[in-house]
């Protein structure tokens, strides 16, 4: 059992979805998620058993290899498409409702900006590492954000920013929160944005990486 | 010959010029809207940045088109101007060049292909009439810049060989990872980038953005070593910004970069600029080391 969950999670890092799948080229003709999943099912394997330790060991990989460059955004995508497979199809087997999140959180890329890579990579490692994420999308104000803050019982919100000329509204957005009365920590991260910068406009949390926010949410708010 | 390539026999090195973007931001650029749009809207503001980098020294200078693909302009629903921004962009750093250089920039789209958030005819298409837009406008090259799709570039490389035989510059942007290897955000290394480069027969390629001049030295020195026929162009941001009383200040002051410029002369570089948070003084100081150095040539 232990050598078919290591399998899965092995799957769910390179993205290989079932025998036939093309990637990766040096699994091919070999398990994938499908038939894997179906092998833990038929052995009665409890579904969070699968999830946790299978699943989400995979995607925890997918974040350390991501955070250290040794893996790029097309195998987090990979990754990504063999995760939501997988859990389309557990998802047949029981209530999601069993399923423990470790909680909510709040993401979106600045006002005046467009950019959405970054951000959806960084929910693409939250998700798969069992956070709920609330992804408010692109170009959002700071009144966006206080209403969900206000509607949601999110723990932390994730900023993200590509350009130098839209960085700046981090601050004002971490302004008005504060000056709503949040008090939930703000992680901010993106290219030009660096720790220096989250210090200067009061992030609480600043990463390179999505790695590195998720460790910051388990340390910290789990 | 054209005209790029006879003034690079001439004189060997080229200064280019430094950032846009930030200097839109210093005249009241206010972020959230398209400052592609300037150039037909505020055709004196782009006009005088222009001008200020000739002033200061520039013997190429780049056009306000990085984002005027027709796919980045439908974000802010002007993609029907995506060609009149596009000439309108050329004419005002062409006007401003007056005998000196004009490349156009073109960025990247931002959508994948490998993703499916876009075909292979769409990319087509936003790169055409931009590039149409550049060449009518007098561009005398094309300056892909920032890239770090390969595939992306090569539907923008292929465009420009159907319009017609204007020079090419690839610029891509690196990062570094835990071991201290470059890769493209796809995760193409620095030997993959140019053998690509130089099998589409792209002969003046580099690297932009990045994190400052020193940092650009290394892998200048790695390309240099590995592709020593490829003519290099070198265009880093001023470090990263941070933001002192309420104002975005790069690390990287005109003060602080000759070491780097100097070091990155005794490389070869052929061309040699800036990029983020860079200036015309960034550019002024770059003009007289590279006249240094030419001056050495002379003696020899």
């Amino acid at each position: 059992m232990i050598d078919l969950l290591d399998q899965l999670a092995i799957c769910v890092e390179k993205g290989k979805i079932n025998s036939q799948s093309k990637i990766p080229a040096d699994m091919t003709g070999k398990d994938g998620v499908e038939e894997l999943l179906d092998k833990l099912l038929q052995i009665n394997i409890p579904p969070k058993t699968i999830i946790e330790s299978g699943l989400l060991k995979g995607m925890a990989a997918v974040g350390e290899k991501f955070r250290d460059g040794k893996i790029f955004i097309p195998n987090v995508l990979f990754s990504a498409k063999a995760m939501n497979h997988a859990m389309e199809i557990l998802k047949k087997e029981f209530l999601f409702d069993q399923l423990q999140f470790k909680g909510k959180v709040i993401l979106a890329t600045v006002k005046g900006d467009l950019h959405n890579i970054g951000k959806n990579l960084v929910r693409l490692i939250l998700e798969g590492n069992g956070w709920q994420v609330i992804d408010l999308g692109v170009d959002v104000d700071s009144e966006k954000i206080i209403q969900k803050v206000k509607e949601t019982d999110a723990k932390a919100i994730g900023l993200s920013a590509l350009l130098t000329t839209t960085m700046i509204n981090m601050k004002s957005i971490i302004e008005d929160l504060r000056n709503t009365g949040i008090t939930l920590p703000v992680a901010i991260g993106g290219a030009p944005v660096s720790q220096k910068f989250a210090e200067e406009i009061n992030a609480d949390f600043y990463s390179p990486d999505p790695a590195g926010f998720l460790d910051y949410l388990n340390k910290n708010l789990n | 010959m054209n005209n790029l390539f006879s003034k690079i026999d001439e004189k060997q090195i080229l200064v280019s010029d430094g950032a846009w973007g930030t200097e839109l931001i210093k005249m009241g650029f206010q972020s959230g809207s398209c400052p592609e749009l300037w150039n037909l809207e505020k055709p004196n503001e782009i006009f005088s940045i222009a001008k200020s980098y000739i002033d200061a020294g520039s013997d190429i200078i780049s056009t306000n088109s990085f984002g005027a693909s027709k796919i980045k302009l439908e974000q802010f629903n002007l993609s029907d101007k995506t060609y009149s921004i596009n000439v309108k962009a050329a004419e005002l750093s062409r006007e401003a060049a007056k005998d000196k250089l004009v490349m156009g920039s073109v960025g990247p789209t931002g959508k994948f292909l490998m993703m499916g958030e876009i075909s292979q005819e769409e990319l087509r298409e936003s790169f055409l009439l931009q590039l149409k837009g550049l060449i009518d406008g007098g561009v005398d090259a094309i300056l892909f810049e920032t890239f770090y799709d390969l595939d992306e570039l090569k539907i923008g490389i292929e465009v420009a060989r159907d319009l017609n035989d204007i020079p090419i510059i690839c610029s891509i942007t690196f990062n570094k990872n835990s071991e201290r290897e470059f890769f493209t955000l796809m995760g193409n290394s620095v030997q993959q980038v140019y053998s690509f480069l130089i099998e589409m027969g792209v002969g003046l390629a580099g690297v932009n953005c990045g994190n400052g001049y020193f940092d650009s030295i290394e892998i200048i020195k790695k390309i240099k070593s590995n592709f020593p026929e490829l003519k290099l162009l070198v265009q880093p941001n001023a470090g990263l910004p941070e933001m002192i009383s309420d104002q975005l200040i790069y690390s990287e002051t005109p003060e602080k970069i000759s070491p780097a410029v100097e070091e990155l002369l005794e490389l070869g570089v052929t061309i040699i600029g800036g990029c983020c948070g860079t200036t015309k003084k960034h550019i002024k100081l770059i003009r007289d080391l590279v006249d240094k150095k030419i001056k050495s040539f002379n003696l020899q």
